[in-house]
């Protein structure tokens, strides 16, 4: 039955390639807050306000003809897109200066306009004063997991762990900021979601790698950190492999089969997936050195202690 | 590790029994549940709004509305107390800066009206039991012998305390009248409701919730037009009010009215949509309470021959002449409705005015149509997944793959088991929780099998090795699951809509997860040792 044999028994000299690994990263982190500041990111309504509203046509419609009739309602910043099948349009509209009953205005119009000739499928409208809040609760929820995590792993390893590991939480998130940013994506609460699901998957990563290495440091005193450190991401290799393959496989069934609504969401994931894997091999294990874990507990390390440690512990 | 004791077996597949029958109810159709003994779970997934179609509609409680409304009674009140006999002779009487402002005209009889003005400033009781009073106005005394009463804080915050509370009722009334199943109507905040409403049309609950639905009765004064009146100035205690905008035949033509209404919501008992009997044309009648109905007997026979107003919000629907005394308590308000206008004009009448005008701040809205489209997408890319995950897992460990994908097929099914019991809700974004968990509930699996493999290769005989992977693999599952589980939960605290969705499914999935690894999965491997004695490293 078992067709495929997961690589076992590598020695990759990961730790080799730590140089340009991490500057590679250092590029792409700096490219993407480059990105982020020059061009921003595509807000959705959740954070920008304004509405979107999905409509279903008994016929086809041509864009461009549309366009010029939404434009005669002087909405201002109209984005019109087919989305899913060619009946479908979906048509966002900035935020109306006028407060709240401006954007009730907006939905008002589009109903006397099309309502006879198409389905409103999805109507969302967020007015000015909640889009200010949902920003920032999405900010706070991003920075409060980030240290609920930290404190966690703080009192489960050692602080190098727990610094290491946020700081490639930090990583993949800035990255995906960088994706989004690139690809001009629709950034919205659900994006938040994914965003944060990539914390989670990322450290879910880093940890279990971080766990390898906490156990070698205690069965290999006297192994230099890079060697150390090899021989953890070797050990964990298939596992992280296996486990990366399996979810990215779900996240694109989920991409290609999951519907319009949630495909940014599911984009934004695998690239999560890709970079936390990436990160928590060539990004978490070097930190380590750098941190300096070693220094502090060099003491002991004479050979009959690495060779009782060597033992397996009774369980 | 891998010894059971009986008792540990019953329960890991009694867990899985309970699971299994919790997930049942989804797959039988209402009828057939409710002719179940009661002793099964009945319990359904519910729904999200993005998957069944509804409304999700956010108002906020209008604040300024509110302040504005009762500092304009408030300025009544004053003026009513000053000129009670012994009259006190004042100026400049009206709203200055968020507070009603008087001078009084003789200094003498300063101390007079102070005294008056400090019986307005209405103590709120803050608890049944006493308890500290906080009066809802603060009197100060400005110079040249005025006097200002403002809001406390204290005072203004309970008051939209409750108005909010107020507000939540009446909204909750208005929605049962229309019939809507299951709304779900509650507080967010501060001063927010949050209406949320699965099916119906969302058009007619935004026009239900929304209007604030004050109505009130005033005389119409007939000694000056309104034309004029909007020109120069309405009389003192009058103001000019429009007709409806929304008849298309008649332009909105303005009325003077008296300031003061004759009649309100509250002296209204019930309100029924009707036809008028001769010309066939929807309407609403009422009827007033006992008082109401005399009060309005009495001025319509000291009027016949002059026009009230029938306001709604500040609108006149209708300005009938009064004919002949209206004595009986019941009525008829008639403005050219349609038969739906009517029918919603009698449920905001039978279920009150909103204390304060609602603001919708955010509106979600999906229709039946996309919502089954949603399920059908998020049902294919679950199956598709699950498909993938398992195929990969048996090609990879073989006959262990079997045992992790019987354990991803329990792991899914205890999810949705709880999510029933839980009676949590199911949203788009939480199959996609579903799908992720289980791409990463694998991760369990392979952390267990690898070790397996490694302590294999340490060369452990076949037994002691799974034994030993098993135990190994715990503490990084737990760390690892562990971390995911604290952002779910940060998630869950901090997020709304889209993300708690997610957030509950990635949550609860982590918990099926650790459970299906530690115990389930443990079980079948060591069923599995117990009858086949392996001698080789099986994975």
């Amino acid at each position: 039955m078992k067709l495929i044999s997961l690589p076992s028994d590598t020695s990759i000299p990961f730790m080799r390639w730590r140089v340009p690994a991490v500057a590679t990263s250092l590029v792409l982190c700096i490219a993407s807050i480059a990105l982020f500041l020059t061009f921003g990111m595509n807000y959705g309504i959740d954070f920008r306000g304004g509405s979107v509203v999905e409509l279903r046509f008994e016929e086809p419609r041509d864009i461009g003809e549309l366009r010029s009739e939404i434009g005669s309602l002087n909405f201002g910043d109209v984005q019109i897109v087919e989305f899913g099948q060619p009946t479908d349009v979906m048509i966002r509209v900035a935020e109306q200066p006028g407060g709240e009953e401006a954007q009730q205005r907006v939905v008002i119009l589009l109903r006397e306009m099309f309502g006879e000739v198409a389905q409103f499928r999805r109507v969302e409208v967020v007015g000015p004063r909640v889009s200010g809040e949902l920003a920032r609760a999405g900010a706070i929820a991003v920075v409060a997991a980030l240290f609920a995590i930290m404190a966690y792993i703080w009192l489960r390893f050692e602080w190098h762990f727990a610094v290491g590991a946020v700081l490639t939480t930090l990583h993949d998130v800035i990255l995906t900021i960088g994706l989004y940013s690139a690809t001009q994506i629709d950034f919205n609460l659900t994006s938040i979601a994914a965003v944060l699901t990539i914390v989670g998957y990322s450290l879910n990563d880093t940890v279990v790698v971080y766990d390898r290495v906490r156990e070698n440091l205690r069965r290999y005193k006297r192994m230099s950190m890079p060697e150390l450190l090899n021989l953890s991401i070797n050990q964990m290799l298939s596992r992280t492999l296996m486990t990366s393959i399996t979810t990215v496989l779900a996240l694109i069934a989920l991409f290609i089969f999951g519907g319009e609504v949630i495909r940014s969401f599911t984009f934004a994931m695998i690239w999560g997936v890709v970079v936390g894997t990436f990160s928590s091999i060539f990004i978490a294990a070097p930190l380590l050195i750098t941190l300096n874990l070693r220094s502090g507990r060099t003491g002991g390390g004479d050979a009959a202690a690495d060779a009782v440690a060597e033992e397996p512990a009774a369980s | 590790m891998l010894h059971f004791a009986r008792w540990q077996i019953v329960l890991i597949v009694l867990t899985v029994v309970v699971g299994i029958l919790a997930v049942l109810p989804n797959l039988l159709p209402r009828s057939v549940l409710a002719d179940m003994p009661g002793w099964l779970p009945k319990q359904q997934i519910v729904l999200g709004l993005d998957l069944q179609g509804g409304a999700y509609l956010l108002y906020q409680v209008d604040k300024q509305d509110y302040i504005d409304k009762r500092l304009r009674a408030v300025t009544a009140e004053v003026r009513t107390a000053l000129r009670a006999e012994p009259r006190i002779g004042y100026t400049g009487l009206g709203v200055v800066d968020g507070a009603v402002q008087v001078r009084i005209r003789d200094a003498t009889q300063f101390a007079e009206a102070r005294e008056r003005l400090s019986g307005l400033t209405n103590p709120l009781n803050q608890s049944l039991f006493g308890g500290a009073s906080v009066d809802e106005f603060g009197l100060t005394e400005g110079s040249n012998e005025t006097l200002r009463l403002s809001f406390t804080e204290d005072g203004l915050n309970q008051r939209i305390r409750s108005i909010v509370d107020q507000s939540i009722e009446v909204v909750r009334r208005r929605i049962d009248e229309l019939g809507t199943t299951e709304p779900s109507i509650q507080r967010e905040g501060e001063d927010r409701i949050l209406v949320e409403a699965p099916g119906g049309d969302p058009e007619q609950l935004k026009s239900l919730v929304g209007t604030t639905a004050q109505l009130t009765f005033h005389m119409v004064d007939t000694s000056i037009s309104g034309e004029e009146a909007m020109r120069t100035r309405p009389p003192a205690g009058t103001m000019v009010l429009t007709t409806s905008e929304d008849d298309e035949f008649e332009p909105a033509r303005p009325y003077v009215v008296d300031e003061n209404p004759l009649l309100s919501g509250e002296d209204l008992v019930d309100a029924q949509p009707g036809f008028d009997q001769q010309t066939n044309e929807p309407l609403v009648t009422f009827r007033l309470t006992t008082s109401g109905a005399r009060r309005f007997g009495e001025v319509t026979s000291r009027n016949v021959g002059t026009p009230f107003a029938i306001v709604l919000d500040d609108e006149i629907i209708s300005a009938p002449v009064i004919r002949e005394p209206i004595t009986g308590g019941s009525g008829q308000i008639s403005g050219s409705f349609s038969v739906q206008a009517a029918n919603d004009l009698s449920i905001l009448l039978r279920a009150g005015a909103l204390p304060a005008g609602l603001t919708l701040v955010e509106e979600r809205t999906v229709g039946p149509g996309l919502g089954a489209d949603s399920i059908a997408a998020g049902e294919t890319a679950a199956i598709v997944a699950a498909v993938l995950v398992a195929v990969s897992m048996i090609l990879v460990y073989g006959l262990f793959g079997v045992f992790a994908n019987i354990a991803l097929v329990t792991n899914i099914i205890l999810l949705m088991g709880l999510l029933s019991l839980l009676g949590a809700t199911l949203t788009l974004p939480g199959i996609a929780g579903i799908v992720l968990t289980m791409g990463m509930a694998v991760d369990a699996n392979v952390l267990i099998y690898e070790r397996i493999r490694e302590e294999g290769k340490a060369g452990r005989t076949p037994i002691l090795a799974i034994d030993t992977g098993f135990a190994r693999a715990f503490n990084t599952i737990l760390d690892a699951n562990v971390t995911t589980l604290i952002a779910a939960v940060i998630l869950f605290q901090l997020g709304s809509g889209p993300i708690r969705g997610f957030a509950v499914t990635l949550a609860l999935g982590i918990l099926t997860t650790v459970f299906t690894a530690f115990l389930f999965t443990r079980l079948l491997v060591a069923l599995w040792v117990r009858r086949k004695r392996p001698t080789a490293i099986p994975v």
